[in-house]
């Protein structure tokens, strides 16, 4: 078990380099050269190769890899060319806001999901799989930016009961979600964004249920005359870690996909950050999101690996 | 793969006077067999159809101009003035931007799922029967770009590079080639260890014979299933894109870009404003109830 654990992690850290390589290179992706931001058009050759002198563009560029890598692993994220404020502390504020919203996402989507899934694939072909299963098609083709919409339209537009977007009155450094006058702002998007994950899941446990079920392991817990439930509660336990590698892939949806959602309801998190970033041309802010974003979804993949092996050993042996 | 005894008769009528245990049709054959009595996907798949007819034929059945703006008739409900579905902020006739929009979001979402199945799938099969050395650099990368989630990395790969149709496409091309890599490679080599493979090479078959008639015909069912159920992300990642401004440059008409704008707008006329998304809703869940009866009569286990 150690074995596979630290087997694990060390796979880890060239996904986690790999991760910085692109992020590193988004800036060349960018169309001309990443300091035509910063130079006047007509800045004279000389201004030129003194300011690529002072930002370290004039060395060869695994040299200006590196020298990233070192600002990044000390919390150096650079410089926001829109706000001037340093990269990280905008993202780990946005970053905070998009955790407040996916702690009430995920258990939400992650349990209707299952239970719907776990359901249906106990009763397959029967009133209550169909529906379920069409409720789950609707849940994944669903475009949640425009769901979030028609939400705003009914329950902001129409009924005036709850708040269209924001984080209230307070705004976001003040923000309490045991005070109802603040929760209230956390209703709609927490239920758009649940919309999607909901759909994969439930879908994801009703196949998974069902090939579990189709096992011969079954036909023998049904012959020692176990109880319907008892075998039910052997065959979630066995569909579990094929359901649980897609919570993770959706984890990390929540954090990282958030961002059409935060824009429709200007929801101040890291989504709403990366739009604007892009509005703006804000490279170093979307770099930075994007990095840090990127390594939490590796960091989730990770444990979901982890729990998954603790779940059933048998993967630990591949 | 059985051979054909007897094929299907055209007529669908007569099919329905035999009983279907006594037909004996080849796979392909089976599987047209099965698509045409699944009710669900019959029906999608003519909706289907119809968006895209209308998306190709937009001249010559969209009823206005798309781009005739017009300041008295801004925003105006269903059947303003022989507009069935309103007009849009600038007064520009609703049903006909939808209509040329579908051009742009459908191929957006289509055009990149291409793109992926075949520099993926190539690769995975590359990965797959090469050895372990190429399998590694192949798939490692591929994990490098696995790691991040579809949506973030489509947005950064083209919000990096400025947005713009072709932009996009290319980094939903990138978001989809490490998924479809894996399927081809996984595929690729659990064929590759059966044992006609082996038999073939016992009886003198090139690596180029092989992989020919019999890799490739085993890889291509999971590959075009996994592709089909893409096309839907695709259609959705695609607006998306444009939502955020990352797509096509306005006048142009696309859904997601449409959506972006009349959002603007909810307070005024809330139904137009929600227009767009249903038909990218509509179109959306059409290509996967069509990819989910495809994937059901193939039989393929992913």
């Amino acid at each position: 078990m150690i074995n596979y654990i630290i087997r694990r992690i060390l796979y880890a850290i060239p996904i986690a380099f790999g991760v910085s390589v692109v992020c590193f290179s988004l800036v060349y992706l960018a169309p001309g050269d990443p300091l035509q931001t910063i130079l006047p058009s007509d800045a004279s050759a000389e201004t030129i190769a003194l300011v690529k002198a002072a930002y370290g563009f004039d060395k060869p560029l695994p040299i200006q890899f590196l020298k990233w890598l070192g600002h990044v692993l000390t919390g150096d994220f650079g410089e926001s060319i829109a706000t001037r404020r340093p990269v990280i502390l905008e993202v780990s504020g946005a970053l905070y806001n998009t955790a407040t919203l996916t702690t009430f996402a995920i258990p939400i989507s992650f349990t209707m999901g299952y239970v719907m899934g776990a359901i249906a694939g106990c009763f397959p072909g029967r009133v209550l799989d169909r529906v379920i299963t069409g409720t789950a098609v609707f849940g994944v083709s669903l475009p949640n930016y425009w769901f979030g919409i028609v939400l705003v339209i009914i329950f902001a537009v129409q009924l005036m009961a709850l708040p269209a977007t924001g984080m209230g009155g307070s705004g976001s450094a003040d923000f309490n979600v045991f005070r109802w006058a603040d929760a209230r702002f956390l209703i709609l998007p927490v239920i758009t964004l649940s919309m999607v994950p909901i759909g994969v899941i439930a879908r994801t446990t009703r196949a998974a249920v069902a090939e579990v079920l189709n096992q011969d392991f079954t036909i023998t817990l049904r012959a020692k005359g176990l109880s319907e439930f008892a075998i039910v509660r052997h065959v979630l336990k066995n569909a579990l870690p094929q359901v649980l590698a897609v919570m993770g892939l959706q984890f990390g949806y929540l954090m990282g996909g958030s961002i059409l959602v935060e824009t429709v309801f200007t929801w101040p998190g890291s989504g709403f950050l990366l739009s604007k970033a892009i509005i703006n041309r804000d490279i170093p802010v979307l770099q930075g999101t994007i990095l840090l974003l990127s390594l939490i979804f590796v960091t989730i993949n990770l444990v979901v690996d982890l729990l998954q092996s603790v779940i059933d050993p048998r993967i630990r042996r591949n | 793969m059985s051979p054909t005894i007897i094929t299907a008769p055209p007529s669908s009528h007569f099919e329905e006077q035999v009983a279907p245990a006594l037909m004996v049709r080849g796979y392909w054959g089976n599987v047209l067999f099965r698509l045409r009595h699944d009710r669900v996907t019959v029906f999608f798949g003519f909706i289907l159809l119809l968006i895209i007819l209308a998306a190709i034929f937009a001249p010559l059945i969209a009823p206005f101009d798309p781009y005739k703006e017009s300041v008295i008739g801004r925003l105006k409900p269903f059947g303003w003035r022989s507009h069935p579905l309103g007009t849009d902020e600038l007064g520009r006739d609703l049903l006909t931007r939808l209509i040329y929009g579908g051009r742009i979001s459908l191929l957006m979402g289509v055009v990149p799922v291409c793109i992926a199945t075949l520099v993926g799938g190539t690769l995975g099969v590359i990965g797959g029967f090469g050895g372990k050395r190429v399998n590694t650099v192949i798939m490692r990368t591929m994990d490098v770009f696995y790691a991040f989630p579809s949506v973030l990395l489509a947005v950064a790969i083209s919000g990096a590079m400025g947005g713009g149709i072709a932009n996009g496409m290319i980094a939903l091309s990138m978001v989809f080639t490490p998924a479809m890599c894996r399927i081809a490679e996984t595929a690729t080599t659990q064929i590759k260890n059966l044992d006609f493979v082996e038999a073939a090479r016992a009886t003198g078959a090139g690596t180029f014979t092989i992989l020919r008639f019999h890799i490739l015909g085993n890889v291509l069912g999971p590959v075009f299933i996994y592709a089909s159920s893409l096309v839907s992300v695709g259609i959705l990642l695609a607006s998306g894109l444009s939502f955020l401004g990352l797509g096509v440059k306005p006048p142009t008409a696309d859904w997601g870009l449409m959506l972006s704008t009349l959002r603007q707008s909810i307070y005024i006329n809330p139904e137009i404003c929600a227009l767009p998304g249903v038909a990218i809703f509509i179109t959306s869940i059409s290509f996967n109830l069509v990819s989910d009866g495809i994937r059901a009569a193939m039989d393929v286990r992913m």
